[in-house]
């Protein structure tokens, strides 16, 4: 099994007009994910490599039964698309887009929170995700990963995540589903959603989770993990010797307290039981020896 | 983009915050005119983004023309903390009464906007956190909502702001809320917010950061964008759309992806290096955007071996392999090489690298090893 996404998921793109929309959702597409429709506004009856294009998600839906949204739209335009997709009732949404204002953000994010329950967002600013075999909507490379499980992989950073796929792969470990959830300072879907969806599916043994200095995700997973996840956790934190980030004036140094600095993160998942590794290399090599005791 | 207190009160105003009359001036001579314009006593105020300017002797009140003359001219050129004083800001001295403490930002933690309202004001707020924290009414926002009046008045209270302020500092939260928003700021903080002799609340500093994300709606920020001050080496890069961050260590890093690169900062230090660096080149890496990389880092003196760590997904590691050459024959590095890349297409980027494998251009199979690998370039260079 998987988390999230599946070989049953149907894939609409919003953006799949532009150059980052077809780039990615043509790959999509080739990998085996059920791409089943584009939307662009204006484009409406045009189609993109055999792809029918709508003008609104709403449209799209109804005719092609997409479940699931890949936005790949400029900032400006991100808000509206997110919105307009769990409107149009898709259950789940990816937003690729980096660069979105912090506001917009917040706002699309309690929106969807109070009004939209129903809707999953992933990201911004994320790389998206995978389920090795089945469906891969985002950016990263289909080729790296391999199918069949056994470990979820959650993370903050996009190449990290391609290189804790990789180096699972590369040793005969497969992987149920990787989800990126984006660095942005507001994510839709955080450690704790991936965690209680990994923690739910019986086909992921362990879990490998790439977290990243700043906000307070990490304590708050680790918490999560210390009450309500049974199965093995290997952690990396990346930004153990990074400089000291922008300052957010002393509002932002009142609200973390000594949250948010890679230390406070390694040693709260420590604590939680978490495998807490130096680097992505050992954060390899543990969870291998951690799926070579469990077979 | 973090804004000088003179252009966070042109931004206060733009939203109807009230703050003291006054006008900014690079020379001694406009100093004193704004000094005039103010009308005396007037404050000279150092325009530097580090706090404790004050201690510094970067803020002094002048009683007549004299005054403001010298006040000038001792701040002007200060050095605060290593950052130079190019300008002041001239006001006119207010009579405080009481001094209070507002600010808006987000709360990456509770995914809502926080308003943090404190009646100990014109003290350093990060202190009154950590020793009274009561003395600190913190009211969740919820951005869909936004804020209310009656909410407002309530944290006021409860902040314990003196009844002849109440209505005042109500107003001016209001106003704050719609800057914060509107005007895309990731932080807007008051501190202090006075109540003057006159029965009068307004802001006696401003501290704004701007969402540069938002830049594409405020065409009005492009004045202050022009202020900020980077390092030569900063400036170089960003005009190159690289993600770069000067430290002062002797390995320069050259990464794919903000994670990557802070994970290769990570390993650098635990073989015992330190890093010259953060360099992300975004998600390509093209000969054009390596070469860019590469002159940057050129420019560093510190640099004793220059670390590239690279990790293919949909960019192919070929193709950065023949980028990383063609970059090498139009910058002249003056640092040994160590590269690694890993992921898709990877043996055959070893192989296009390879014929050119040389003492200054080394290959290593993992991030470790480069890592490794770079650290032993610097020590024989300092042993040597």
């Amino acid at each position: 099994m998987s988390i999230f996404v599946d070989e049953t998921t149907r894939v609409v793109v919003q953006g799949l007009t532009g150059g980052q929309g077809r780039f990615h959702g043509l790959r999509n597409r080739d990998y085996g994910t059920k791409v089943v429709a584009g939307v662009t506004p204006g484009k409406g009856g045009t189609d993109v490599d055999g792809i029918p294009v709508f003008d609104t998600v709403e449209e799209a839906v109804a005719v092609t039964g997409a479940t699931a949204s890949f936005v790949s739209v400029p900032p400006r335009f991100a808000g509206d698309a997110v919105l307009e997709a769990a409107k149009a009732g898709v259950s789940f949404v990816v937003c690729i887009t980096e660069f979105i204002p912090a506001k917009d953000e917040a706002y699309f994010f309690n929106l969807l929170r109070d009004e939209y329950p129903g809707t999953r967002l992933l990201g911004p600013n994320c790389p998206g995700i995978i389920s090795p075999g089945k469906c891969n909507i985002g950016i990263t490379s289909g080729d790296i990963a391999l199918p069949g499980g056994p470990v979820g992989i959650v993370s903050r950073s996009g190449t990290l995540t391609y290189q804790a796929i990789h180096e699972l792969s590369q040793q005969g470990v497969g992987q149920t589903t990787c989800v990126g959830i984006g660095g942005d300072p507001v994510p839709g879907t955080s450690f704790i959603d991936c965690l209680a969806a990994f923690e739910a599916d019986p086909e992921t043994k362990a879990v490998l989770m790439i977290g990243e200095i700043g906000g307070a995700d990490e304590e708050k997973a680790a918490a999560f993990i210390a009450e309500h996840f049974s199965k093995p956790v290997v952690a990396y934190i990346a930004g153990q010797t990074a400089p000291p980030g922008k300052k957010m004036g002393h509002a932002g140094a009142i609200i973390s307290g000594s949250q948010g600095t890679a230390k406070a993160k390694m040693d709260a998942l420590a604590e939680a039981g978490v495998i807490v590794a130096p680097n992505p290399t050992a954060a390899g090599e543990a969870m291998v020896e951690i799926v070579h005791k469990l077979s | 983009m973090d804004l000088f207190e003179y252009q966070g009160k042109q931004f206060f105003a733009r939203y109807g915050i009230p703050t003291s009359p006054g006008g900014v001036a690079e020379t001694v001579e406009e100093s004193v005119r704004q000094a005039v314009a103010a009308e005396f006593p007037a404050v000279i105020k150092a325009q530097v983004q580090v706090g404790g300017r004050g201690k510094a002797g970067g803020i002094k009140i002048a009683g007549n023309e004299e005054e403001a003359r010298a006040h000038a001219q001792a701040i002007l050129g200060m050095d605060i903390k290593g950052h130079l004083v190019k300008r002041v800001w001239v006001e006119h001295a207010s009579d405080i009464a009481k001094e209070y403490y507002a600010s808006y930002t987000l709360d990456r933690s509770a995914k809502l906007y926080l308003l943090m309202l404190s009646a100990k004001g014109g003290v350093d707020i990060e202190e009154v956190a950590a020793t009274d924290p009561g003395a600190i009414v913190r009211r969740h926002i919820d951005p869909v909502g936004g804020v209310d009046r009656e909410m407002l008045e309530e944290a006021v209270e409860s902040a314990g702001i003196d009844p002849e302020a109440r209505q005042g500092v109500a107003d001016v939260l209001e106003a704050l809320y719609r800057a914060f928003v509107e005007g895309d700021a990731d932080l807007v903080e008051i501190n202090p917010l006075i109540l003057n002799t006159a029965g009068k609340v307004h802001a006696l500093d401003a501290k704004v950061t701007l969402d540069d994300n938002a830049a594409f709606r405020h065409p009005e920020w492009a004045e202050w964008a022009k202020t900020v001050e980077y390092d030569g080496r900063e400036r170089l890069a960003k005009e190159r759309g690289l993600n770069y961050i000067g430290l002062s260590g002797s390995v320069g890093i050259i990464a794919n992806g903000a994670g990557l690169a802070m994970s290769t900062l990570d390993v650098v230090n635990q073989v015992g290096g330190s890093a010259a660096n953060f360099l992300d080149l975004g998600g390509g890496a093209s000969a054009d955007t390596m070469a860019a990389a590469l002159e940057v880092i050129n420019t560093d003196e510190n640099v004793e071996a220059v670390l590239v760590n690279i990790f293919g997904g949909i960019v192919r590691c070929d193709e950065v392999a023949q980028g990383i050459l063609e970059a090498l024959n139009r910058v002249e590095l003056r640092a040994p090489m160590v590269i690694r890349l890993d992921g898709t297409n990877s043996d055959l980027a070893r192989e296009i690298l390879a014929p050119h494998v040389s003492p200054r251009l080394v290959v290593e199979g993992t991030m470790l090893a480069a890592a490794r690998r770079a650290v032993e370039i610097v020590n024989e260079n300092k042993g040597a």
